[in-house]
């Protein structure tokens, strides 16, 4: 009997992910991934390994990919640079902070730890954090990684092979590439990102593009991932552009700032203005940034949805075209519990995700496109 | 002429030249260690490369554009510090 064949569209982390999990059910792996592998959007990402609990599937996805994170962690590189963190979400006020009960109670039910801190053991945990704030939540185990070398460490153990070639469309059992050539397969998935959105424009897709500065070393020390509570309402709030306070420790001894939004905007440009937006909120909690400088600033593009959920699951009109896209924020943690999801669809094994629908038919009835 | 402090050193340099030449007439070499330990200093000069770096009155710069000042501290970073 021979294996199945399964051809996986985009070598980043998500990609990569749903190879390894094809390779250990036994399936040939062939991954198309035209760039460098981690190339697109997770080498883009903060690498951010955190629990969200915006929706009961966002919590239970993320939760569960912490779980498979933690499982992976001791078989990665040292240069994956895993390290447990943890999160805390820092609230401006007491309004904020009375969201953080509810947030709380939410972490413990999905398994995960979750503790408040008052604002005096804040300013004791984080001492460069400007006084005056109200308290955080604190998440001890959520975590931070280089994503492009996980995604590189997983394609090799999946064994997979490695076509430098981009998928120009779909075909009935196939792909077919650039040079016109097409590779037949059982098994297709869509794991590029916002590429799935010119391989299949009938999908409800939009590209939402983010700003991230790294700063020299040296910078202020923080020990933990720190995200304003305000987070969620700039993330969610809206199509306007928007920034938020979110800063990372790298092991380096420089921090990763971000965060930043904005619809509508493909082009890889530096947006200035929003930039010095996104860093005086940044400086607002953390003052001592004022006299960091620089290294590098870069933009990347997330692939969002309408409910800012995945797409995990079977193409609703083509047969054997699986879906792996959507992630927006969210595809460095959701990958392992992406590629979960998925292998329990096609090899019909037990997954608590399965509890959730994340398939794309969850939009009812997508308007059918032609397939050449 | 400018006076400024290298690593504690006393010099004066010609107003007009970098602290990158100050340091460099002073025989202050390598600049910086990588994280691994390996000794850099300026490669390309312009501001390209970053490899010049060194803290000025507590601020990270590129000393191959920076001008020298008077009463300027500067430090080389030799110290390698990895968090984890």
């Amino acid at each position: 009997m021979s294996a199945l064949h399964a051809i996986v569209i985009g070598g980043g982390m998500v990609g990569a992910a749903c190879a390894d999990t094809l390779a250990r059910g036994g399936a040939r792996v062939t991954v198309l991934e035209p760039g460098p592998v981690g190339g697109g959007a997770t080498a883009a990402s903060m690498g951010h390994l955190v629990v969200m609990d915006d929706s009961p599937a966002q919590l239970a996805l993320t939760a569960r990919s912490l779980e498979l994170w933690e499982a992976l962690a001791p078989a990665l590189p040292p240069q994956a640079d895993y390290h447990t963190c943890g999160t805390l979400w820092v609230a401006s006020d007491d309004e904020e902070l009375a969201a953080v009960e509810p947030k709380r109670q939410a972490y413990l039910a999905a398994g995960r730890r979750a503790t408040l801190l008052t604002a005096a053991e804040l300013s004791r945990t984080e001492p460069q954090l400007r006084p005056g704030l109200a308290g955080a939540l604190r998440v001890p185990g959520d975590s931070v990684v280089y994503a492009p070398v996980v995604a590189r460490f997983l394609l090799e153990r999946a064994g997979a092979t490695l076509r430098r070639e981009a998928a120009m469309a779909l075909t009935d059992g196939g792909v077919r590439l650039a040079g016109g050539v097409v590779l037949r397969a059982d098994v297709v998935v869509v794991a590029n990102g916002i590429g799935a959105a010119e391989l299949l424009p009938e999908l409800p897709l939009r590209q939402r593009k983010g700003h991230l500065l790294i700063t020299e070393r040296g910078a202020p020390a923080v020990n933990h991932q720190l995200v304003e509570l305000g987070y969620l309402k700039s993330a969610h709030g809206g199509d306007g552009d928007s920034v938020a306070f979110n800063v990372q420790p790298r092991p380096t001894g420089q921090l990763l700032i971000g965060s930043s939004r904005q619809f509508e905007r493909p082009d890889r440009d530096i947006d200035w203005p929003l930039l010095r937006r996104m860093l005086r909120r940044a400086a607002d909690f953390l003052p001592a940034l004022a006299r960091t400088s620089a290294l590098r600033v870069w933009t990347g593009q997330r692939c969002a949805t309408p409910d800012h959920l995945p797409l995990i699951g079977p193409h609703p009109h083509l047969d054997g075209v699986f879906l792996a896209t959507g992630h927006e924020g969210l595809g460095i943690t959701t990958a392992l519990g992406t590629a979960e999801a998925l292998g329990a669809q096609l090899f019909g094994e037990p997954s608590a995700l399965l509890a959730h629908d994340f398939t794309p038919a969850r939009f009812g009835r997508v308007p059918e496109a032609i397939h050449a | 002429m400018p006076e400024l402090t290298l690593d504690g050193l006393r010099v004066t340099a010609r107003p007009g030249t970098t602290v990158l030449a100050a340091l460099q007439n002073a025989g202050l070499s390598p600049l910086r260690r990588s994280l691994s330990g390996e000794p850099r200093g300026a490669l390309c000069g312009m501001g390209t490369c970053s490899e010049c770096r060194a803290v000025v009155d507590g601020v990270t710069v590129r000393t191959c554009l920076t001008p020298v000042r008077n009463g300027q501290d500067v430090r080389r970073l030799l110290e390698v510090n990895r968090d984890f």
